[in-house]
């Protein structure tokens, strides 16, 4: 089976409320067959925030393939393109980093470790000596494993005491976060995949699923392709898959323009109160806040929402009675949110629309606020992100000291005297040189952060000395002062813990090549040079292996609301990942939070004690206390501002961006996968028909995007975006498979977008920008944009996206296996804990 | 009332300055692009302020002169006219935007409780409302202080 040109797979429809069934996926590399596969090692996919469980195929010493796990619990053994196609094939690229560099007289030079790790000490050390800790900044990403990002955050926050520790999850993950803190005291998704099972009406705010999240969007299909279907909303500025199934199911497709989310979320929230779809029983015992937002929201009726967004008023009538009348909402949220304007506030919204009607907790009615890196979790809960570990509050001095206690270091060391510096802020410390050190580890923020011309500027600048962990020479480790040559996934083992809370074991499968080192062992190493200590004098660090890391892990996170403390490394050798909170109490894991209406809002349990959603002011421990949250949630709203940078006569078209389905970050995995690379090969930009026409642009013409910022060049894609806006796939830098790229930068869509971000989350904004484009050349042929999704042409003869030689898949679906697992709520209760006792297919 | 109309004369003003002060501090300080995004999120609100005081000036007058509103005049503050520069120069700024922030706060809380004594619902709600969103302008100059601080003070250049 070809999953380029069939994204989703074979359907599997099944009837509301029962167990979604199971269908193996495997692929495995051209010529090898199944009885050559040596040894299969168990892990679960990165290439989305999904978390798939799955195991890779070893032979020779090499990775050579993958397959879906029928037992785990969040794919029911499924994989998606990029898990199939994309997760091992970049292993045995070869172009991978195997020695350290260093740069000399301008270029970087093959080194050893010794001079490497010397180098970077050298000048941490001098830094430390000069200016102090606050000189050193740490940019992660979403790809470490748990152990790698609590050695870090311990590293930075107890060895060195800075506050600079922030990810590239900042870009996917952030407002995710700070939605669930503002709402609910602590992050920590509530929701369950299984609520897809039982839902009667699904919402998908900004969430491109069948392209992100490819095996949920399989699960959804299963459920809305069966007899009784869940009706789908959507609310995104082009006409996605899952706008399509929202006409299928009878539900509404709500395209907003650009910057106007906050609006429409008000227009739906005052739909529920105009039309007494408010629990007030619930609402009064379990939330504070309802008279605020329902002031807040008056001025949005349909008729006002309808003129701001440019929506039809009939149509947020419908989505809202939808929401209003249904039993059971599920409601998804991605970056169409997080990465536009007032992107916390719109969150947030999400979540005031489930509490007025009490609908949370429970089977079927649940949020899911997504991350688009599949362990920007753990940099969330390890602390290796803008967080105190263990969603502990920065400005709670109890949670501070337990901290202190725990790594037996003063107080005074742990930087908690502000929130800890956004990614944003660290780069502009960089841009100053008040940051002279910053280490960049398994992220590429030369292709992936807005307004790229001067991200390059900044880490190609002598004011600051960078340092790049990584598995090939990325677009940012060119800039960087010092190169250090990582092991990827399947070369090192860890655990990390998806969007849904569920933590999975990742073993090692094979060596990693050369000289490349673990990032927990490149981190223990600097840790080894620096020479960090406690209060006693002893290594800071007490830790050599992975699993030792998850012991201390699990002592820092018990008590918090994401207590590992019942989990172990033979625990995760299981049938299935485990969602925390895991304890002696909860064993197995827990499918859904808040289950009882109890919030994580007490003064001295929350992460934080909240902002002003429209500027971020922060809420002093004093006024929190007043307000005697008790265990209730919070109903928060802000009113619709317009964005900082609209359409006007010289940039009259909106410029969003976005992940496709054949793409996963800045292409560093994906790209070298010669199936999805053929898939998507190149950049392009979508404009809407009735746009196209006026500029004279036919599918295929070689056009220029401008900014007040920069420029970009891409063939055109005349296609499903609504009109006035112009939609680019981000993260094509300069590097590809076939090196034709000119090294002009011109295919990044993020030379076009702004240095703005979030007032609370601090989450960059990718999705607001204004810009023209301009007609540059005649085409010769169509633009290089799949046809399989949202990219679709409206031109239908455009030849079908198909995969090459080697795309060969199976999916099998088992029958008569029914998978079980502990916690789910479609099994009849007592039907639970024998997963164990089953044989099931894809598990060796 | 002529003291009640020399502090709606000292509201207008100060208002008027807080918001002229705001988008001063925000563009001068543009590098940063949060300070020029959220002072331009603030200095609408004072200008709304201005906006919503209008009629309340012209119902009480707008006394700004004279033997009897001497200290009133003499509290009238004024912007930080010329923005300085660089980090330190931020931390300055934002220091001067708070002290003024505060008159107006405070100002506000004499006009309300006025406004109380002479039963004007509309002024009443309107230093109300005025009031709590001069909280959040506050609160956001705090917490993006306390943010700037250790670095501009201990590492910047």
């Amino acid at each position: 089976m070809d999953r380029i040109a069939d994204i989703w797979g074979p359907r599997t429809p099944h009837a509301r409320g029962t167990v979604w069934p199971a269908r193996v996926d495997r692929h495995l590399q051209e010529g090898v067959a199944e009885e050559d596969v040596e040894r299969w090692v168990r892990s679960a996919c990165v290439l989305c925030s999904n978390g798939c469980g799955c195991e890779i195929a070893v032979r020779d010493g090499r990775m050579v393939g993958v397959r879906g796990v029928a037992t785990d619990v969040v794919n029911h053994g499924r994989l998606g393109p990029k898990g199939l196609y994309g997760s091992w094939d970049w292993a045995n690229s070869p172009d991978r980093l195997t020695r350290p560099l260093v740069r000399e007289n301008g270029r970087l030079v093959e080194t050893d470790w010794d001079t490497a790790m010397a180098r970077i000490a050298e000048v941490s050390r001098r830094l430390l000596d000069e200016k102090g800790p606050l000189s050193h900044g740490f940019y992660t990403t979403g790809q470490l494993f748990l152990e790698e990002y609590y050695t870090l955050a311990v590293i930075g926050k107890a060895g060195l005491g800075t506050p600079h520790m922030d990810g590239n999850t900042r870009l996917c993950t952030a407002t995710s976060a700070a939605a669930f803190k503002e709402s609910f005291g602590t992050d920590g998704q509530p929701g369950s995949y299984t609520d897809i099972e039982h839902c009667d009406a699904i919402f998908l705010f900004g969430h491109n699923m069948p392209e992100t999240q490819t095996v949920l969007w399989a699960r959804v299909l299963d459920r809305t392709r069966a007899d009784d279907p869940p009706k789908v909303v959507c609310v995104d500025p082009r006409r996605t898959k899952v706008a399509e199934e929202a006409e299928r199911t009878g539900g509404v497709h709500l395209a907003p323009r650009v910057g106007t989310n906050m609006a429409l979320m008000n227009g739906l929230t005052r739909e529920l109160f105009a039309n007494g779809r408010v629990d007030t029983a619930w609402v009064e015992r379990h939330t504070l806040g309802v008279d605020d937002l329902r002031a807040t929201v008056e001025p949005y009726t349909p008729e006002e929402t309808a003129r701001i967004c440019g929506v039809d008023a009939e149509d947020v009538r419908r989505a809202a009675r939808i929401f209003g009348e249904s039993e059971r909402v599920l409601s998804t949220v991605l970056q169409g949110f997080y990465q536009s304007h007032q992107a916390t506030a719109a969150a947030v919204a999400v979540h005031n629309l489930h509490l007025l009607r009490g609908m949370i907790g429970r089977p079927g009615a649940g949020v899911l606020q997504m991350n688009g890196q599949p362990t920007a979790q753990n940099t969330r809960e390890c602390g290796a992100d803008g967080d105190l570990p263990g969603f502990r509050n920065w400005s709670n001095p109890a949670h501070v000291r337990e901290l202190a206690e725990l790594w037996n270091v003063d107080e005074m060391t742990i930087p908690h005297w502000a929130p800890p510096t956004h990614a944003m802020q660290i780069f502009r410390y960089a841009e100053q040189g008040s940051i002279g050190l910053l280490w960049i580890s398994a992220t590429n923020p030369a292709v992936s952060m807005p307004e790229s011309a001067r991200v390059r500027r900044i880490l190609g600048g002598e004011q600051c000395f960078v340092v790049v962990q990584d598995l090939f020479l990325t677009e940012t480790a060119r800039l960087a002062d010092v190169v250090l040559p990582a092991a990827g996934w399947g070369e090192k083992s860890g655990c990390f813990t998806n969007v849904n809370r569920t933590v999975h074991l990742s073993e090692k499968a094979v060596e990693p090549p050369g000289e490349a080192r673990s990032d927990l062992d490149i981190f223990l190493m600097y840790a080894d040079a620096m020479d960090f200590r406690d209060r006693d004098g002893a290594p800071l660090i007490k830790w050599r292996t992975p699993e030792e890391a998850f012991d201390a892990w699990r002592e820092c996170s018990r008590g918090r609301p994401c207590d590992y403390s019942g989990l172990s490394y033979d625990k995760l050798r299981g049938p299935t990942g485990i969602p925390w909170p895991c304890t002696d109490e909860h064993p197995e894991g827990v499918d859904r939070l808040y289950g009882d209406g109890v919030f994580n809002t007490d003064p001295e349990l929350c992460e934080t004690y909240g902002h002003d959603l429209l500027t971020g002011g922060t809420v002093t421990p004093t006024e929190y206390r007043a307000k005697g949250p008790a265990g209730r949630a919070f109903l928060k709203g802000a009113p619709y501002v317009p964005p900082h940078e609209e359409a006007s006569e010289e940039y009259p078209l909106l410029f969003t961006t976005g992940r496709t389905v054949y793409h996963f970050h800045t292409r560093t995995k994906t790209g070298r996968s010669r199936n999805l690379n053929d898939a998507a090969p190149d950049v392009w930009v979508e404009l809407s028909v009735p746009d196209a026409r006026r500029l004279g642009i036919a599918e295929g013409d070689r056009v220029r995007v401008e900014s007040p910022r920069g420029a970009m060049e891409a063939r055109a894609r005349v296609g499903q975006v609504m009109e006035g806006a112009v939609f680019a796939p981000f993260h094509y830098g300069h590097w590809d498979l076939d090196e034709v790229v000119p090294e002009d930068f011109s295919r990044q869509a993020n030379e076009l977008t702004m240095t703005i971000w979030d007032p609370v989350s601090k989450q960059p904004y990718f999705k607001t920008a204004a810009c023209r484009v301009v007609r540059v050349a005649d085409g010769d042929g169509p633009a290089p944009a799949p046809t399989t999704t949202a990219s679709r042409p409206v031109d239908p003869s455009v030849p079908p996206t198909r995969g090459g030689p080697g795309a060969s898949t199976v999916a099998e679906v088992v029958d008569g296996f029914v998978p079980s697992y502990p916690n789910d709520p479609a099994l009849p209760s007592g039907d639970t804990g024998h997963i164990a006792e089953v044989s099931a297919p894809g598990r060796s | 009332m002529p003291h009640l109309a020399t502090y709606v004369g000292l509201l207008h003003h100060s208002e008027r300055s807080l918001a002229e002060a705001l988008r001063t501090v925000g563009e001068g300080h543009a590098a940063e692009a949060d300070v020029y995004h959220v002072c331009d999120t603030l200095a609408k609100m004072s200008e709304e302020h201005v906006r919503r005081l209008e009629p309340i000036v012209r119902r009480y007058g707008e006394q700004r002169h004279g033997d009897d509103v001497e200290e009133p005049e003499r509290l009238y503050a004024d912007g930080p006219g010329e923005i300085r520069k660089g980090p330190v120069g931020l931390l300055r700024d934002l220091q001067d935007l708070y002290v003024l922030a505060t008159l107006v706060q405070t100002t506000w809380t004499a006009v309300g409780q006025a406004a109380q004594g002479v039963r004007d619902r509309e002024l009443l709600e309107l230093a109300q409302a005025s009031e709590t969103e001069t909280g959040r302008q506050l609160s956001w100059l705090t917490t993006r202080l306390k943010a700037a601080a250790p670095q501009a003070l201990i590492v910047a250049p």
